[in-house]
């Protein structure tokens, strides 16, 4: 610690308060490494409002978790009563409900935009690999903390999702249905299961969020924010050693993030005002019928920020596990003729294909749905290592991959539409192409990343000032 | 403070100790984990459930509730009987070979996966992911279905489909035929669900 200061003579009250408060606690030094003189690149564009939009849903969901929590019933028996009492008795307790139900969809809303900005500007890429685990991690604890809370209104919808998604894990040879079972706690979804899923939704998955979300900032304000161009501001200082195109996040991004969020808000009052259930997509109409063990609805399908996953569970079928098997032996042969490495390392590929293939004619094709429905989550995980491209950013690749993010985006968009209709053959048929069109994409990524003819990356950003 | 060299004999028993604690902690976690098993009142929650089957009519079906998941109870018309065989070659297993200590009881592993062969018992839990398939008794192409389909049930939520006798057509999401639970006659028209020792 240092020495203590003092403050300068005829220094004001406030002066002398802060330099007291700066002696026991660097109050003064966090706001200047965090917001004043926290220097972000000068040319953020439209996408840059995610990241604090993201910020602004999450404190939106905390406080009107907070305030359900005061009404709301964990109890089978009472909590779909208690739900609807906080919709009809609880003054303005229908606002706070739609609030936290519509926070939940605009939560992935943000969040999937946030992380598609990531992607076309390269983002992940070093020195920023942590900063994308981290928020690959927020978002795998965003999917359970939206996956627990759908339980708690205990609509037939909260029941059967719960239900499918757990025995999801049954899947898992040996271990899987004594790890269900410790799951739901019960032999089957019940108030046992209820009771535990509110735990993890209102205290154990919100820590956890909230210290990776703090490392995730951390870990920015280490490194400093990517920018469209994909061009290191730190890289061209001025003699003070401020970036030359940097500004201090504090005050030109607050400001700028004031009119993200009015326009943030003028869309979700929207919703919550005008159409809190938008049309089945952000509440369910099933879900206004209370849980009921002995019946599914006729046609259930997870809420639509969940159903591009929930379409690669429901293409791999056992038809799909032979085109898979097929891509497994092809890409170990490809690689086995086409890339350099000793004979001991082309055994290793084969034998481990072989082995592969083998796991996949003995287990059902139920497991490698759940695998395949994981898995296009955790891949996100290995994006910085699967990157080669000569340019971080989109703007200096070539054109063409412009068209394959576009691709991925409809497919991911249409693997979500899928995912909200019933099975059909034509549907079944759809998602199979899709989910391969999207492993393709990331897998194949250290191959197409490096193709084409890439532009020349400037040293400093472009901007124009308005 | 890095000057002065390790003291090798602290450092042992700080390694020790360090262990120690971590055996500690773990052993604290055992009781937390433990506490997510079903609790006694779950587990002593499994009482058969005694049905009387009289009032069902053939080609009609009724459910209800053992250890809190969906039991049918229907009685398959003739009609229905008579085309059970001739599903075989659709599907995925039809003699019932896979986990039968798990799905099938000894006294219902035939051609009808039952005692009767017009009662059939099962429990309406799809062998996929859980859900409760729904009734498609009627014959003939409809959707989601394909247009040879003889009646049995459909999986809304992933399109598994299972034949009147509870057993699952090829290439489907579902590895296994529904299961049947353990069951007996008391009497003609009395069926207990959940228990089949005292014959």
């Amino acid at each position: 610690m240092a020495t203590f200061k003092q403050a300068p003579a005829g220094a004001s009250a406030s002066q002398k308060l802060m330099t007291w408060v700066d002696n026991r606690f660097p109050a003064t030094q966090l706001y200047n490494e965090h917001l004043a003189e926290y220097y972000a690149p000068k040319n953020f564009n439209f996408w840059y409002f995610f990241g604090a939009l993201s910020l602004l849903v999450l404190v939106i969901q905390i406080v009107t978790g907070i305030f359900l929590v005061m009404h709301y019933k964990p109890d089978a028996a009472l909590a779909f009563a208690s739900v609807e009492y906080i919709m009809r008795d609880v003054p303005w307790g229908w606002l706070i409900r739609y609030m936290h139900s519509t926070g939940a969809s605009a939560f992935f809303v943000v969040v999937y935009l946030h992380m598609f900005r990531g992607m076309i500007y390269g983002s992940y890429r070093k020195p920023r690999e942590l900063v994308w685990l981290f928020g690959c991690a927020i978002f795998l604890c965003l999917m359970a903390e939206a996956f627990m809370g759908y339980l708690l209104p205990w609509g037939q919808m909260s029941y059967w999702g719960a239900q499918v998604i757990v025995n999801l894990f049954t899947a898992i040879p040996f271990i899987g249905p004594d790890l269900s079972l410790l799951i739901r706690g019960d032999y089957v979804v019940s108030d046992a299961t209820l009771n535990r899923f509110f735990s993890f939704h209102v205290i154990a998955v919100p820590l956890v969020l909230l210290g990776l979300v703090v490392a995730h900032i951390i870990a920015l304000h280490e490194v400093g924010s990517n920018n469209p161009d994909g061009v290191e501001i730190k890289a061209k200082k001025d003699a003070a050693g401020r970036p030359l195109d940097g500004i201090p996040f504090h005050p030109y991004y607050t400001v700028h993030d004031v009119l993200g969020v009015s326009v943030f808000l003028l869309i979700f009052s929207a919703i919550v005002f005008f159409a809190p259930e938008l049309g089945g997509y952000f509440l369910e109409f099933n879900n206004f019928i209370p849980a009921d063990p002995l019946k599914t609805p006729l046609h259930i399908a997870p809420v639509w920020y969940f159903t591009p996953y929930y379409s690669v569970l429901r293409a791999i079928t056992s038809e799909m596990m032979y085109v898979l098997m097929a891509i497994v032996v092809a890409g170990a042969v490809l690689a086995v003729l086409k890339i350099k490495m000793t004979g001991l390392f082309k055994a290793v590929v084969l034998g481990a294909a072989a082995v592969v293939v083998l796991l996949m004619l003995s287990i059902d094709a139920k497991f490698w749905g759940v695998v395949g429905m994981g898995g296009a989550v955790v891949i996100l995980f290995f994006l910085p290592w699967l990157d080669y491209s000569e340019a971080k950013s989109i703007r200096y690749r070539p054109d063409w991959h412009k068209y394959l993010y576009g691709l991925f985006v409809i497919n991911f968009l249409v693997l979500g539409y899928l995912g909200v209709q019933p099975v059909s053959s034509l549907g079944e048929r759809l998602s199979q192409i899709g989910t391969l069109i999207y492993f393709g994409f990331f897998l194949l990524m250290p191959w197409w990343s490096r193709l084409g003819t890439f532009k020349v990356v400037p040293d400093r950003v472009t901007f124009a000032a308005h | 403070m890095s000057q002065q060299p390790v003291d090798s004999a602290k450092r042992t028993w700080l390694i020790v100790s360090g262990c120690a604690g971590a055996a500690g902690g773990l052993a604290a976690a055992v009781p937390f984990v433990a506490s997510f098993e079903p609790s006694e009142r779950a587990k002593a929650a499994g009482a058969s459930v005694e049905v009387d089957i009289s009032a069902i009519k053939p080609g009609e079906k009724l459910t209800v509730e053992w250890r809190g998941k969906p039991v049918w109870i229907i009685r398959r018309t003739p009609e229905q009987l008579e085309a059970l065989p001739k599903e075989d070659p659709k599907l995925a297993d039809p003699q019932s070979l896979r986990n039968p200590s798990a799905l099938t009881p000894e006294y219902a592993r035939n051609g009808y996966r039952s005692i009767k062969p017009e009662v059939m018992v099962a429990v309406g839990i799809c062998t996929h992911l859980g859900c409760s398939p729904s009734d498609r008794f009627t014959p003939g192409g409809q959707p989601s279905l394909p247009d040879d389909w003889v009646g049995g049930f459909l999986c809304a939520c992933h399109g598994s489909t299972f034949d009147l006798a509870g057993r699952v057509f090829k290439n489907k999401p579902a590895p296994d035929n529904l299961e049947i639970p353990p069951h007996m006659y008391l009497s003609d028209t009395r069926l207990l669900i959940g228990d089949d020792k005292k014959a």
